[in-house]
């Protein structure tokens, strides 16, 4: 049977559709979001003046086209981007053969999935309500089809409304207790989470820089007891060793097998906890220098003293550690290991080599040489800006020497480079410095625009000792910000500049929001499921599919019995009636059923023709009831009367 | 036959299940007077089509979920999976504690369709939306309906009469998959309701009964050249050629010739006078000339073995002699 559908419906099914489709309007590329929008707008159009659906050829056409299109522009078909357009293509272009209730419900499907894909890209807070209302509004468009002939939007919605309500502690219980499996079951698209921005496997100068503009949160951290001063906060990241005269990378391959680095710690340990967004890399951040008994199971301080996942951080993860701020850190080098901290790139930078040269022939130590050179940045005119100039093959020199402009991996490189050239052993180490303080959950955020390079080297009888030659440039970036570094001069970025009193009262709350929904609802995965559930006594796995089973079982079970209440016949208000129906009921039982056509009375006369012997105590309630109920205003009188002559009858009929 | 038995089963384990279980709750459905009460534990229900590939989708937005362990696909996935749930409820409720009582049926002839009135109460004060009445084993193809709060409707069952006399209506069932289409829910009745079916009248008018009035009228009296008396609708069952063609252009719709003559003659309609047919023919036969009468305004009575009904007029005539002919030694 084709039922087909109103036009009200499938006005309003477009936009439902629109709504489903608006977030990823931004990720699709222009000409996909043109061709739907088209689409929609035809689709409206053709309803509302009744034109002709294309033949099938066009649509089919149409289909392969899009195919080749979405492949042309994503590359493939498959993967998250690639997928998702081609699930809306596929959506837009069912419009063209769209006209039955069946289509509908095809769409509706189609539209549910389309929601999943938004939160392969999204999942901040706002998208819970957004989840919520494309549910009700596809659920009240499921409900209209439902129904022949279109429904007030006002019911359909107020229908689903209430539907998706009652599902919410249904939600809320298969959330907490379906258990939770590890890792990827077919592994991810390489696209997946893409996108976010974050510490890369090398450095080139510009690469921080860039990566200050964005204002996403890198970590969260918590700290137990002692807060280190912010000059301490030095978020280990992934540290560099070699130099091929424009970038840094890590020259050897980072192996388990290697021994962590010698740590003998001076003073106490600083415990906190971390909650990382997921950057698709190994390396977990960790505050200079971890301590290697305190590491999470599944990772491990590698060569470099950076800790090191077992894989890729692709969700969001919690983890506890411990480091020492004041350590000494590996205390003997190896002969291996001091000439690969002083390799440096044949051919390349011969003006920073002689001034090495000049520094070492002062025959000064190592200490003093280091010294030296910071006292360079600091006296000469070297100038701490986002913006520096682009550099040339030889990059050292030319900062050095010819623009002396530059934000801190310019200052890291050069600075590590001239200690090499010194016969120092030094490498490059990334990450994060600062974190600024959230005051309602006392907790300290790390963002990307705290992300930063400074220089490592290892002095005898001292081991690996942090500079960091930004600090001697612009000293307000370490015991500040990266804003009272650069001054409003400088043209800051929008959202580091204009950060008023107000702002910062309501972002500090904002992300306070954040780091909760971060760490409650998004990274609830099998470890913090666990975690909580062990809490109840339900952390195993029989539990858990047990108590999901009961909990589910009761639930629907009272929501069953409020439902049916709410369906169960009315109760009748007017005692007269009331009375009336006790007799019906019983003799309707007895096989004596009022017809639709017979009012009281002519009802009393059949059952009376029937049953002479009942006749007059039926003939009495009849008429006491018409009395009652047509007659007379509500008397208690009349209606104890009545409630006597239903009784008699009622004795009567038993008896015999 | 035993081995024709376990074929089947092993054939098709699933369908002969169900035809157990439809035989078994069949077996238990009582034709009523009605009213009937649809308990909530008379209710069955059942995925759709469309729900099973409802769970499926969930099912796959689950590995999803898995698969990238994504917090906010779980919640999706969870949310639609209880609302699937709640829509169980919703549907099973949708027919709870409904009412059914049997309504009116008119009188057809035989080979057209019966249509069954029944009615739906409902005693609550939530309106029920897309009831639909349907026979066993068919879809349901009668206009669903909706019953407002402490409302009640008439929905419409329709079943071929091919023989006269009473169509007993069969069970039913009363479905419905509202709201979300995922489940449905059925409940079967069966009302006593009955339908009257007219013998088929025959297809010619044969020779019109002339020469059988008692002392009635002679038939040379009645001829073609009678005197056109005019003009009036036509009303199911009459004749072909006394339809007037010539104003069906200008009115658009059908008007029957009447004759002056014809108003007062009386006619007698005789089982006796048929005897060369059998007792169908004779029955549809009896029963075209009624109805030719009774266009023509004309007098009828009709005699048939153990039935005399005096000549007359009017609609409850005309309906006392086509029950005569239809229940025509039909057992009651």
């Amino acid at each position: 049977m084709k039922e087909y559908l109103p036009l009200t419906t499938l006005l309003r099914l477009l936009a439902v559709l629109v709504l489903a489709l608006s977030p990823h309007v931004v990720r699709l590329p222009l000409w996909e979001s043109a061709v739907i929008a088209a689409l929609i707008a035809w689709r409206g159009l053709a309803a509302y003046k009744q034109w002709r659906m294309p033949p099938t050829w066009v649509k089919l056409i149409a289909t392969l086209l899009a195919f080749g299109a979405v492949m042309a522009s994503f590359g493939r078909i498959s993967g998250l981007n690639g997928g998702t357009g081609l699930l809306c293509a596929m959506a837009a272009l069912k419009l063209l053969e769209f006209r039955t209730r069946r289509d509908v419900m095809v769409m509706v499907f189609l539209l549910y999935f389309m929601l999943v894909t938004h939160f392969l890209f999204s999942q901040e807070i706002w998208t819970v309500v957004y989840l919520l209302g494309c549910v009700t509004a596809i659920t009240a468009l499921l409900i209209e089809v439902q129904h022949l002939g279109a429904l007030a939007p006002r019911q359909t919605l107020r229908k689903s409304g209430t539907m998706v309500l009652q599902a919410l502690p249904l939600m809320v219980l298969m959330f907490v207790l379906f258990p939770r499996i590890p890792g990827p079951l077919w592994g991810l698209p390489s696209d997946a989470g893409a996108g976010r921005s974050g510490l890369s496997e090398k450095m080139s100068p510009g690469d921080i820089a860039s990566l200050i503009k964005s204002d996403e949160v890198a970590f969260r951290v918590t700290f137990v007891g002692r807060v280190p001063p912010p000059a301490a906060r030095y978020w280990r990241g992934p540290p560099f060793d070699h130099f091929d005269g424009h970038t840094w990378e890590e020259g050897y391959a980072q192996l388990r097998a290697d021994e962590p680095p010698v740590l003998e710690p001076l003073g106490n340990a600083v415990r906190y906890e971390i909650t990382l967004e997921p950057h698709r890399s190994r390396w977990l951040f960790a505050l200079d220098m971890p301590d290697a008994s305190s590491v999470p199971p599944d990772a491990f301080v590698a060569r470099e003293g950076h800790l090191l996942a077992n894989q890729a951080v692709t969700e969001r993860r919690r983890y506890d550690l411990q480091s020492y701020t004041n350590y000494l850190l590996v205390p003997a080098l190896t002969e291996r290991n001091r000439t690969r901290y002083l390799r440096l790139p044949r051919g390349f930078n011969p003006r920073t080599i002689e001034l090495a040269d000049q520094l070492r022939s002062k025959s000064m130590d190592d200490a003093d040489i280091v010294q030296s050179v910071l006292q360079m940045f600091r006296k000469q005119n070297f100038v701490y800006t986002l913006d520096p100039p682009p550099l040339g093959r030889d990059s050292v020199d030319d900062f050095l020497f010819e623009t002396r402009r530059g934000f801190c991996e310019h200052y890291a490189s050069a600075f590590t480079v001239l200690m090499r050239a010194a016969n120092i052993p030094a490498r490059v180490v990334t990450g994060y410095q600062g974190g600024q303080r959230n005051e309602i959950g006392d907790y300290y955020v790390v963002r990307q625009s705290d992300a930063h390079a400074w220089s490592e080297v290892w002095l005898e009888s001292h081991g690996w000792v942090r500079i960091d030659p930004t600090a001697a440039i612009a000293p307000q970036r370490i015991e500040q910000n990266l804003e009272a570094a650069l001054g409003i001069a400088e043209g800051l970025p929008g959202y580091l500049s204009a950060r008023g009193r107000l702002r910062f009262y309501f972002e500090a709350r904002w992300d306070w929001l954040n780091a909760k929904w971060n760490g409650l609802v998004l990274a609830y995965g099998p470890e913090l499921q666990q975690e909580f559930l062990s809490r109840f006594g339900l952390g195993e796995l029989r539990q858990m599919i047990l108590a999901l089973t009961i909990g589910g079982t009761g639930l629907l079970a009272l929501f069953g019995l409020f439902t049916l209440r709410q369906f169960a016949p009315a109760r009748v208000d007017d005692p007269a009636l009331q009375q009336w129906q006790r007799m019906t009921r019983q003799l309707a039982k007895l096989g004596y059923v009022q017809r639709p056509d017979e009012g009281p009375l002519d009802y009393a006369q059949h059952v009376g023709a029937l049953r002479p012997e009942w006749a007059e105590a039926v003939a009495q309630v009849a008429r006491l009831y018409v009395r009652s109920r047509y007659l007379h205003a509500p008397d208690s009188a009349r209606q104890d009367e009545l409630t006597r002559a239903v009784r008699a009858f009622s004795r009567r009929a038993r008896r015999s | 036959m035993r081995f024709w038995l376990i074929f089947k089963i092993l054939l098709h384990p699933i369908r002969y299940a169900q035809d157990r279980i439809d035989a078994w709750v069949m077996a238990r459905v009582k034709r009523q007077a009605g009213p009937i009460m649809i308990g909530r534990n008379r209710v069955y229900i059942l995925p759709t089509r469309f729900g099973y590939f409802f769970a499926f989708m969930l099912l796959i937005m689950l590995l999803g979920a898995m698969n990238y362990s994504n917090s906010m696909a779980f919640l999706l996935t969870f949310l639609l999976a209880g609302i699937g749930l709640v829509c169980m409820h919703h549907t099973h409720a949708n027919l709870a504690h409904l009412q059914l009582r049997a309504g009116a049926s008119e009188p057809v002839f035989a080979g057209e369709t019966a249509h069954f009135e029944v009615r739906v109460d409902n005693p609550a004060t939530h309106p029920r939306y897309s009831l639909a009445l349907s026979w066993p084993k068919e879809e349901a193809r009668a206009r669903p309906g909706d019953v407002g709060a402490r409302d009640s409707t008439v929905l419409m069952l329709s079943l071929p009469a091919t023989r006269r006399g009473w169509l007993p209506a069969r069970v039913f069932s009363l479905s419905t998959e509202y709201p979300l289409g995922l489940f449905h829910a059925w409940t079967w009745a069966e009302l006593e309701m009955n339908c009257l079916v007219f013998p088929l009248p025959s297809a010619g008018g044969g020779a019109p009964p002339a020469n059988l009035g008692h002392g009635g009228l002679a038939s040379s009296e009645r001829s073609g050249q009678d005197e056109f008396a005019g003009l009036r609708s036509y009303r199911r069952g009459d004749a072909p050629r006394s339809i007037h063609w010539k104003s069906f252009p200008k009115l658009q719709r059908p008007m029957v010739k009447q004759f002056a003559d014809t108003l007062e003659q009386e006619l007698w309609l005789d089982w006796s006078s048929l005897a060369h047919l059998d007792i169908e023919a004779r029955l549809s036969q009896l029963t075209r000339w009624a109805l030719d009468a009774e266009a023509g305004k004309r007098a009828y009575g009709l005699r048939m073995p153990g039935t005399v009904i005096a000549p007359g007029r009017g609609d409850a005539h005309r309906f006392r002699c086509l029950k005569a002919l239809a229940l025509h030694e039909v057992a009651p």
